[in-house]
């Protein structure tokens, strides 16, 4: 049994909640798209303005998140929803708390800006351009899945559920790349550092865009994706060199 | 994914599937010319608590009453179909219908206890089935029914005074005491919560959950939360068709049908 829409109740005050909630999640999840957008754009031409701008945004995330929390707990104490309306504000309930991480990784990535002062702005420094890269596509990812989300499009869910290996991958490489570049350049260590954690809490926003897509999957379909998602990050077993570079940090 | 799927629903159906200790198969029945259930198949499964949910009128109550034929007593009532108990075929000419609501009895929507005793509304049916051996014995069987309908501890102390004196609870407790006493396999339940106060439906559901371990249940209920309250087994009625019958689980989060989700989050026109 799909759900077609939370409209059509008896009780139209009921009706009402649901579209609050529809409103309170379109607005979050257009609030995390532009917050991506605006420490992307920050982290490539440096811009400490708004890279701040951002940061002082992310409130605007967690209120929503906190407004639907209480509607959800509401609606559940008030109005025992069941069937595709159960499944609707539990999914809001997950959702709503992706999106806020989301806005926290955001902030973080805008929070490095200052410390990649040092990096001359170019789009064509190999370094940032593959961490542009990976921004362009967990980009795509949380545009695409934000409007499955608005098109009940399950087919674009699976497809969202997929590309996350896309970025796994890219995530892997980018971590290879920054370790050699590290290790040829000490001076390049702090700006590396930090390109390394932007990479990171891009790749972790891509894998709350996946999350998403697995509960648009449950609340659409009353069932889940199953567990066999291809998973393509392997850094945290990678070792670039060999033991003849010495031990880290000995020059 | 899909194969692993189906497999995982293969293996969830198929090991040990209770045994249904009632089957409905293509029962139809009749008010005079007016069809009110078209060809309903269900089985009420051993030891569990089925519950029937639908609108006013769509049948449920007329098929919990086909259970223990408690439709014989109206007149231009038929039934067509085949429902067994066991293997037997309950509307068998054969068949004693005494006897039958013997094994399958029945509790009402309104507490309806005799003019009697506390003690006489529980003793009456051990009584004329001749259940009990001596007075020792009968003392046991009531004792037993009312601690089991979990109402004993209340009534102890005056159990020669009139049940209707009881509240509206107790007096449905003591009716459910009156029905357990003469160890009945199925017992039928018609809305026996809708008189009461929550804490008073709060403890008849207690008392369902435990009577599931004896015995086999069928309840008709307005209250959908009851339903997915009490029951491990849903089936949905409308316009005397059933349209779904499913775990109550799945039923509650997943229904098959759009008429069943229509129904059960409020959006029947």
């Amino acid at each position: 049994m799909t759900s077609a829409d939370q409209s059509d109740h008896i009780v139209k005050a009921y009706d009402d909640e649901f579209s609050r909630l529809r409103k309170m999640f379109s607005q979050m999840s257009g609030l995390a798209e532009s917050q991506l957008d605006g420490a992307l754009r920050a982290v490539a031409r440096r811009d400490e303005e708004l890279a701040a701008a951002v940061r002082n945004k992310d409130q605007e995330i967690d209120d929503l998140e906190t407004e639907i929390d209480a509607l959800v707990v509401r609606m559940l104490a008030l109005r025992q929803p069941v069937a595709n309306d159960l499944r609707f504000i539990v999914a809001m309930l997950r959702m709503s708390a992706d999106i806020e991480r989301m806005g926290d990784y955001a902030k973080n990535i805008a929070k490095r800006v200052h410390a990649l002062a040092q990096l001359p702005v170019s789009s064509s420094n190999p370094v940032t351009r593959s961490v542009s890269t990976l921004g362009r596509l967990v980009q795509a990812m949380l545009k695409d899945v934000f409007d499955a989300c608005t098109d009940e499009d399950l087919k674009k869910a699976v497809a969202v559920w997929e590309a996350d290996q896309e970025v796994d991958a890219l995530y892997t490489s980018i971590f290879r790349e920054l370790l050699t570049y590290m290790m040829e350049d000490p001076r390049f260590i702090t700006a590396g550092t930090h390109l390394l954690f932007i990479a990171k809490n891009l790749e972790r926003i891509g894998d709350h865009a996946t999350n998403i897509a697995e509960t648009l999957h449950y609340r659409v379909d009353g069932k889940r994706l199953g567990d066999s998602r291809p998973k393509d990050d392997d850094t945290s077993v990678m070792v670039v060199g060999g033991p003849e570079d010495g031990p880290p940090g000995a020059a | 994914m899909a194969v692993t799927e189906s497999e995982t629903q293969a293996a969830a159906a198929s090991p040990e599937p209770k045994p249904a200790k009632m089957r409905g198969r293509g029962v139809c029945v009749y008010y005079g010319d007016k069809q009110a259930l078209f060809d309903v198949d269900i089985d009420v499964v051993e030891k569990q608590v089925t519950s029937l949910i639908g609108p006013s009128g769509c049948g449920k109550s007329t098929f919990l009453r086909c259970l223990n034929r408690m439709n014989d007593v109206i007149d231009t009532c038929s039934v067509t179909g085949s429902i067994t108990l066991d293997t037997g075929d309950i509307y068998d000419k054969s068949v004693d219908v005494v006897q039958l609501r013997a094994r399958v009895g029945m509790v009402f929507q309104k507490p309806n206890p005799f003019p009697k005793s506390i003690f006489e509304n529980v003793a009456y049916g051990p009584r004329i089935h001749g259940l009990a051996k001596d007075k020792t014995d009968l003392d046991r069987i009531v004792e037993s029914s009312l601690r089991r309908a979990s109402i004993w501890e209340e009534v102890k102390d005056r159990l020669d005074q009139p049940g209707t004196g009881l509240s509206g609870g107790q007096q449905q407790r003591l009716c459910i005491a009156r029905a357990i006493a003469v160890e009945p396999e199925v017992i039928l339940m018609d809305e026996p919560c809708s008189a009461l106060d929550p804490i008073a439906t709060a403890k008849i559901e207690e008392l369902i959950h435990e009577l599931r371990e004896n015995f086999t249940i069928a309840i008709v209920t307005h209250s959908m939360q009851q339903a997915a309250r009490v029951s491990q087994k849903t089936a949905f009625f409308h316009l005397g068709n059933l349209i779904e019958y499913g775990e109550t689980e799945e039923l509650f989060t997943n229904p098959k049908h759009e008429k069943t989700q229509g129904y059960i989050t409020g959006r029947f026109g």
